[in-house]
C-alpha cells in the first residue's frame, strides 16, 4: 500500500508515447479501482483510447488486464473511479450498458453460442423483427434478413472463409469462431471494439487473419483495444502499448519508442517505463 | 509473424474460388482435421437435426411391432397409443423447455396434478363456472412454475435440488388440498372433461386431448424456432456465460421459461381429466420422470442448448409404441418397463456421440 503514491506518480507522469494529446479520447478511463475480496484486481488505473488508434494492453498474468477490460465493457463494476466516453461521464452496470454505447467486446473465451449458426451468433441479443404485425405483435424474427446482413458483414471485413452463415458455430475451426466474434463485434461497436487475447488460441495462419481483422478496423475508423500475450502481434497492429503491471498501469509506449524487449522488461518490473 | 500466406500479395493471378494461395502443409492438415467419413456425416447429420433419430426409431419399431403382430396396426391400437401418449406428451413441451435451458424439472407430474386437482376441486366442490376453474388451474401451474424458476434465478440453486424439493411440496399441498380424495368425471362439468372425449376420422378414434396437445407443440416449436426469445433459450442454455456476454438477461429467460412451463403443465392438467375422466392424487405422479424419458429419447440433450420439441413428441410416441407392442406381442408388463430403460440410456449414449461434433 505504501508504494502506492511512487507507482502512480510513474503512471501519470509518463507520456512517453503520445507528446501531448489534445484530442478528446473516445474512451477514456480515470483511476479505476476494483478488488475482489482482499485481492486488488485493479489499483488505480487510467487508460485513454483515441480515435482510429489501435491500443494494446499488456501484462503479466494477474496483472489487471483482465479486470481492467471487463470495468470498460460493464462486465464488471469498478468500485472506485471514473469512465468517460466522447468526454462524457458514463456507467455501465452490465454488458448491455457498455454495448448500448457502442463498445463491442470480444472476451477471451470466445463469447459464442456453439450449437446456434453463424448468423445467430451474429445477431445474439438483438434479433431483426419481422415488418408488420407478424414482428411486432407475434415477435417472429426475420431470419431471411439477418442472413444476409450476416453474410455481407462478413464480406465487408473480408472473412472469405465463412460462406455459409447456416452453420452451427461449433463445426467451425478455432479461427472461423474468433472471426465470427469479431465480425459481431465489428458489426455493432460503432464506437469501441475489445478484442481479449483473440489470437491465443489460434494456430500462425489463423492469428494473421484476425490481425487482419484488426487493421481493417482501424482503417474503418473504429478505435480498438486489444489484450495480447504476444509480443510480435501486438508490436504489429498496435498504435499504442499500455502496460499493466500489478493492477497498476507501469507506462504507455509506441512501438516505436521502445522494443519488444523493453515491453517485457516494463512488465515484469526490471525496467520502469 | 512474416507469414506470406496471409498478405494475399496477389489475388488477380488467382481467380479460383480459393482464396488464399495453398500452402502445402498447413492446407494438407487441415484437410486430414476434416476428413469425413460415412460414421463422421451421420452424427453430422444427426448433430443437425437432433430430431431425425427418434424419428427413424420411431417408424423402425412401429414396422417391427407390425410384423410380429399385425394386429398393432389397427387403427383402434395406435389410436388407443395417441390417447395414452397424450398426458405425457403435453408435460413433455414443459420439460423440454426446461431441458433445453440445461436444466431439469422433477415436479412436473406434482405440478399437473396440483393443477388439475385446483380445477376439478373448485368446478364440483366449490361450484365455480368451469371457465373460471379453468383459470385457476392455470394460476396454480403459473404459481409452481413461478416457486421453481425464483428459486432457480434468485437462490441461485441447481434446478435438480429445487425441483426436488418442489416436488415434495407440490406433493404434500396437492394431498392437503385434496384431503387424499379423487373428483370423479361424473361430477365435473363438461368442459372440463371434454379432451378425453373423441371425434371419428377414417375410423379412427382421436381424443380431443390429442389436438389439444399437438397444437401446443406447433405453437411451442413455432415460438422456440422462430422467435428471439426462443433463440435465447437455446443460448442461455448452450453457454449461459456466453448468452450473458451477448447481451441475454439470462435470469429473466430462465424465469420465464419456469412460468411457460407451468402453463403448459396446467393445459397438461386438462388433458389429464379428460383422459382418466376425473383426477385423483396420484394421477400425474409417473409423469415426472416419464416427461424426462419422452425428452431424452426425443433427442434433447441433457446438457442443453440442442434438440427439438418435435423430438420429444416422437420420444413419447416411441415410448408408447414400444409399451404397445411388447403388450400385443403378449409380453409380460415388466419387459416394457426393461424396454424403456434400455431405451433412455441408448438415446443418451447417442447423445454423447453426437456431441463429440463440438470441439
Amino acid at each position: 500500500m505504501d508504494s502506492e503514491g511512487t507507482e502512480v506518480t510513474i503512471a501519470t507522469d509518463n507520456p512517453a508515447a503520445t507528446p501531448t494529446e489534445t484530442r478528446t479520447p473516445v474512451l477514456e478511463a480515470r483511476r479505476l479501482v476494483k478488488t475482489f475480496g482482499r485481492v486488488v484486481g485493479l489499483d488505480g488505473v487510467s487508460l485513454q483510447l483515441y480515435p482510429g488508434e489501435v491500443l494494446a494492453i499488456i501484462g503479466d498474468n494477474g496483472a489487471g488486464k483482465s479486470t481492467l477490460i471487463k470495468c470498460l465493457t460493464g462486465a464488471e463494476i469498478p468500485d472506485e473511479g471514473e469512465l468517460f466516453l466522447d468526454g462524457q461521464p458514463i456507467h455501465f452496470r452490465r454488458p448491455q450498458d457498455a454495448r448500448a454505447a457502442g463498445i463491442e467486446t470480444v472476451y477471451q473465451n470466445l463469447a459464442v453460442s456453439p450449437a446456434l449458426d453463424v448468423a445467430s451468433n451474429l445477431f445474439l441479443g438483438r434479433e431483426v423483427r419481422r415488418s408488420g404485425v407478424l414482428g411486432s405483435v407475434f415477435r417472429i424474427m426475420d431470419t431471411k434478413k439477418m442472413r444476409k446482413q450476416a453474410r455481407d458483414e462478413l464480406t465487408t471485413l473480408g472473412i472469405t472463409t465463412l460462406q455459409d452463415v447456416t452453420v452451427p458455430v461449433e463445426n467451425l475451426s478455432g479461427g472461423q469462431r474468433q472471426a465470427v466474434a469479431v465480425a459481431r463485434a465489428a458489426a455493432f461497436g460503432s464506437k469501441v471494439v475489445v478484442l481479449d487475447e483473440p489470437t491465443a488460441a489460434l494456430g500462425v495462419r489463423e492469428s494473421a487473419q484476425v490481425l487482419e481483422l484488426v487493421k481493417n478496423l482501424r482503417d474503418r475508423g473504429i478505435p480498438v483495444i486489444l489484450i495480447s500475450h504476444n509480443m510480435p502481434h501486438v508490436f504489429e497492429v498496435a498504435d499504442r502499448i499500455h502496460i499493466q503491471r500489478l493492477g497498476k498501469r507501469a507506462a504507455t509506449i509506441t512501438p516505436a519508442s521502445h522494443s519488444m524487449t523493453d515491453a517485457v522488461a516494463i512488465m515484469t518490473g526490471a525496467k520502469v517505463g | 509473424m512474416s507469414n506470406p500466406t496471409t498478405s494475399n500479395p496477389n489475388p488477380q493471378t488467382k481467380p479460383t474460388a480459393q482464396t488464399s494461395p495453398p500452402t502445402s502443409e498447413l492446407d494438407l492438415a487441415q484437410e486430414f482435421l476434416h476428413r469425413t467419413t460415412p460414421l463422421t456425416r451421420i452424427r453430422g447429420l444427426l448433430h443437425r437435426y437432433p430430431a431425425l433419430s427418434p424419428a427413424v426409431v420411431l417408424v423402425l419399431s412401429i414396422i417391427v411391432f407390425g410384423i410380429i403382430n399385425p394386429r398393432f396396426l389397427n387403427p383402434g391400437n395406435l389410436s388407443l397409443i395417441t390417447q395414452q401418449v397424450a398426458v405425457v406428451g403435453t408435460i413433455g413441451i414443459a420439460q423440454t423447455l426446461i431441458i433445453l435451458t440445461s436444466g431439469i424439472d422433477l415436479s412436473v407430474g406434482a405440478a399437473t396434478t396440483l393443477a388439475g386437482l385446483v380445477i376439478a376441486q373448485t368446478a364440483s366442490a366449490n361450484h365455480v363456472p368451469w371457465p373460471l376453474a379453468l383459470l385457476l388451474g392455470l394460476l396454480t401451474g403459473l404459481a409452481t412454475g413461478l416457486l421453481n424458476g425464483l428459486l432457480v434465478t434468485r437462490l441461485k440453486l441447481p434446478p435438480f435440488i429445487v425441483t426436488l424439493g418442489t416436488l415434495s411440496i407440490f406433493t404434500a399441498v396437492l394431498l392437503l388440498y385434496s384431503n387424499s380424495a379423487s373428483v370423479q368425471g361424473q361430477n365435473l362439468p363438461g368442459p372440463i372433461t371434454a379432451l378425453g372425449n373423441t371425434f371419428n376420422v377414417g375410423g379412427v378414434q382421436i381424443t380431443w386431448g390429442v389436438v389439444v396437445m399437438v397444437v401446443l407443440y406447433a405453437i411451442v416449436a413455432t415460438i422456440l424456432g422462430r422467435t428471439a426469445w426462443g433463440r435465447h433459450v437455446y443460448a442461455v442454455g448452450d453457454d449461459a456465460e456466453a448468452a450473458r456476454l451477448a447481451g441475454i438477461r439470462v435470469q429473466r429467460v430462465l424465469l420465464s421459461v419456469y412460468l411457460a412451463a407451468g402453463a403448459i403443465l396446467a393445459v397438461g392438467a386438462w388433458v389429464l381429466i379428460g383422459r382418466v375422466d376425473g383426477i385423483g392424487p396420484n394421477d400425474g405422479t409417473a409423469t415426472n420422470l416419464e416427461s424426462i424419458t419422452a425428452v431424452v429419447i426425443g433427442g434433447t440433450s441433457l446438457f442443453g442448448g440442442r434438440g427439438t420439441v418435435w423430438g420429444t413428441l416422437l420420444g413419447a410416441l416411441i415410448v408408447g409404441v414400444f409399451e404397445e407392442g411388447l403388450a400385443v406381442a403378449g409380453l409380460d408388463v415388466l419387459y416394457q418397463v426393461l424396454a424403456v430403460g434400455i431405451l433412455v440410456i441408448v438415446a443418451v449414449s447417442v447423445d454423447q456421440w453426437i456431441r463429440k461434433v463440438r470441439k
